[in-house]
């Protein structure tokens, strides 16, 4: 475009222009008013809800007449420690482990294949690839291994051709990760979730991962250093922030989701459907509001590690 | 660069389609003729399913709620995130990063928390449920993907386009309508387009501020907990994975495209 065809236009007179010149003279100003009302929103309404709803766990409830006894006291937090209720808090943290574990394995030689080895066609083709399935509908995603895990199901069917049925059986059969099908057991739980967050994972390894420096790696070979042993002291530990960034996002979407053990999992609440069951049918909400903190907590420690590695720049 | 080893390629191409499988089922199950289980293989094909939808107003019903809700909550993500990010894009003072945490908030906290939250507040105030908490909620979680495209874009358009504008006797609202709009588009665009499929998609926070209404994750998710006509189900399935992919299929070329914007080149 060249100079001569743009059409200026004319300087304007008025209060418009009083007030842009204002603005303009006024930084702050201007950055105030643009904030006032996303800050309203969010500030007020959201942040409001949630002081009031989490600020509730240092109430109690009265035994006898189910209502909200308005004065503060630990009681309600220090539930949290009884066995039963502490058991929720520890099997959603094993559950939320055991995904985290599983998404490092899947996502790391994908991560690796497209940061080290693809060319930028094949790159595009795996970015797109990876980003399908973690824009599709949440819903959807869920209901594919519904399908999938029935007892009737692919899976199942598919064991049976290549004569795993028995190996399956045998699985089903272990305590803990068995259970009478895998949709109604931890291993099924792990298999949903793993799958709903993997893409989480993926993309951070890989960012990770194309900042290692090639030079590193061939250093690391000349001086002798076998493949395995560069991949364990020199690629690993870089990947480390990426694999870090990747978690934050498995750990706490496993932490918080009620949806997935619904309908996929065993009987044994986690710590999303306890502050679901707690808040409706039981309506004990200051409980339900310590079942939240857990959560927040356990995310905000893992924050606090996580800023040590540098994962935030692999974000 | 060397080739890559077998057994690596092999793993990669397993994790893909890992991700993409499950997909391909969902689609071969509304063909089934079974509608009790699951059963695999399916006994038989059929077509009518996809008429069954047809003619099934609850689920045109919880269509048309949720596409309105995605409307109207996008639309106000979009003002309230663009203004978001115009005022930390470039500003600093005191409190900017506290502030811009609050708007990533309520995406890094588990969905129940913000969703007991917000029914919480709508309890204490006297709200009933209606179309409005349902844009509430989704508007509050829509707003931080607008302003994370909108705050990048911003960062990489250079200052110097703004000053020339201003140089050359434009005011602000004129720079802003000239200028920075035409540069920061694409970047709205697909801003709004992910917040329209968040929002179209979102069933935790949707489950405690919608009370009876029932939008499209909400049907299906009553579908998923007591199946009824089972392929009927994955149809729906299909079609929301249609209506969400598009937009994100526009949204990935548009902010593509968009590295190469004007006054980038720094």
């Amino acid at each position: 475009m060249s100079l001569a065809t743009l059409a200026f236009p004319e300087p304007r007179e008025g209060i418009l222009r009083r007030v842009s010149d204002v603005l303009v003279r006024r930084a702050r100003l201007l950055t105030l008013l643009l904030l006032v009302p996303p800050l309203l929103w969010i500030g007020l309404v959201y942040l409001g809800s949630l002081f009031v709803f989490l600020g509730q766990s240092i109430f109690s409830i009265d035994e006898f007449s189910g209502t909200i006894v308005r004065e503060p006291t630990t009681a309600t937090l220090l539930e949290l420690f009884r066995p039963a209720n502490f058991d929720i808090v520890l099997r959603t943290v094993g559950v939320a482990a055991a995904v985290t574990a599983l998404c490092t394995l899947l996502a790391f030689p994908i991560a690796y294949y497209a940061a080290r080895y693809a060319g930028p066609k094949v790159k595009a083709g795996f970015y797109l690839a990876v980003m399908m399935p973690l824009w599709s509908s949440y819903l959807v995603k869920v209901y594919g291994w519904k399908l999938l895990l029935a007892k009737e199901g692919a899976i199942g069917w598919f064991a049976g051709k290549l004569g795993l049925a028995g190996a399956l059986e045998t699985w089903l059969a272990l305590p803990v990760v068995g259970g009478p099908s895998l949709s109604v057991s931890y291993t099924g739980m792990v298999l949903t979730f793993t799958y709903l967050w993997l893409p989480f994972m993926i993309l951070p390894v890989q960012a990770a991962l194309e900042r290692v420096p090639p030079n590193l790696i061939e250093a690391a070979g000349d001086l002798g250093a076998h493949p395995g042993l560069v991949f364990r002291t020199v690629i690993l530990p870089l990947a480390m922030p990426g694999v870090v960034a990747g978690a934050i996002f498995t750990f706490s979407l496993t932490l918080g989701d009620y949806i997935v053990p619904q309908i996929i999992g065993t009987s044994a609440l986690v710590l999303g459907q306890a502050v679901y069951t707690l808040q409706g049918t039981a309506g004990n909400i200051p409980l339900a509001a310590a079942f939240s903190l857990v959560p927040i907590l356990v995310m905000a420690l893992f924050l606090t590690l996580a800023r040590r590695t540098g994962a935030f720049d692999a974000l | 660069m060397t080739r890559a080893p077998l057994s690596l390629k092999i793993a990669a191409l397993g994790g893909l389609a890992f991700l993409h499988v499950p997909l391909l089922f969902i689609l071969l199950y509304c063909f089934t003729t079974e509608e009790k289980s699951y059963a695999f293989p399916p006994p038989g094909f059929t077509l009518k399913w996809f008429g069954v939808v047809w003619e099934r107003a609850d689920i045109w019903a919880a269509v048309g709620l949720s596409l309105k809700v995605a409307v109207i909550a996008t639309a106000l993500a979009l003002v309230l995130g663009t203004l978001a990010a115009g005022a930390l894009a470039r500003a600093k003072f005191f409190g900017r990063e506290p502030i811009s945490l609050l708007f990533v908030l309520p995406i890094a906290l588990p969905g129940i928390v913000t969703g007991i939250a917000l029914r919480q507040a709508f309890g204490l105030m006297e709200i009933p449920f209606s179309f409005w908490t349902i844009v509430l909620g989704h508007a509050t979680f829509c707003i931080v993907v607008v302003y994370n495209n909108a705050v990048a874009r911003l960062r990489r358009l250079s200052p110097s386009l703004i000053e020339a504008s201003m140089d050359l006797g434009a005011d602000a609202f004129q720079t802003f309508r000239l200028v920075i709009l035409p540069n920061i588009g694409t970047a709205l665009l697909a801003g709004g387009m992910l917040a329209f499929a968040l929002s179209f998609d979102e069933v935790i926070v949707t489950t405690f501020t919608a009370g009876q209404q029932s939008t499209l994750p909400i049907w299906m998710l009553s579908e998923l907990i007591r199946p009824r006509q089972r392929p009927v189900t994955n149809v729906v399935a299909v079609l929301v994975i249609l209506v969400t992919f598009l937009p994100i299929l526009a949204a990935y070329y548009l902010t593509r495209e968009g590295e190469a914007v004007a006054g980038s080149g720094k």
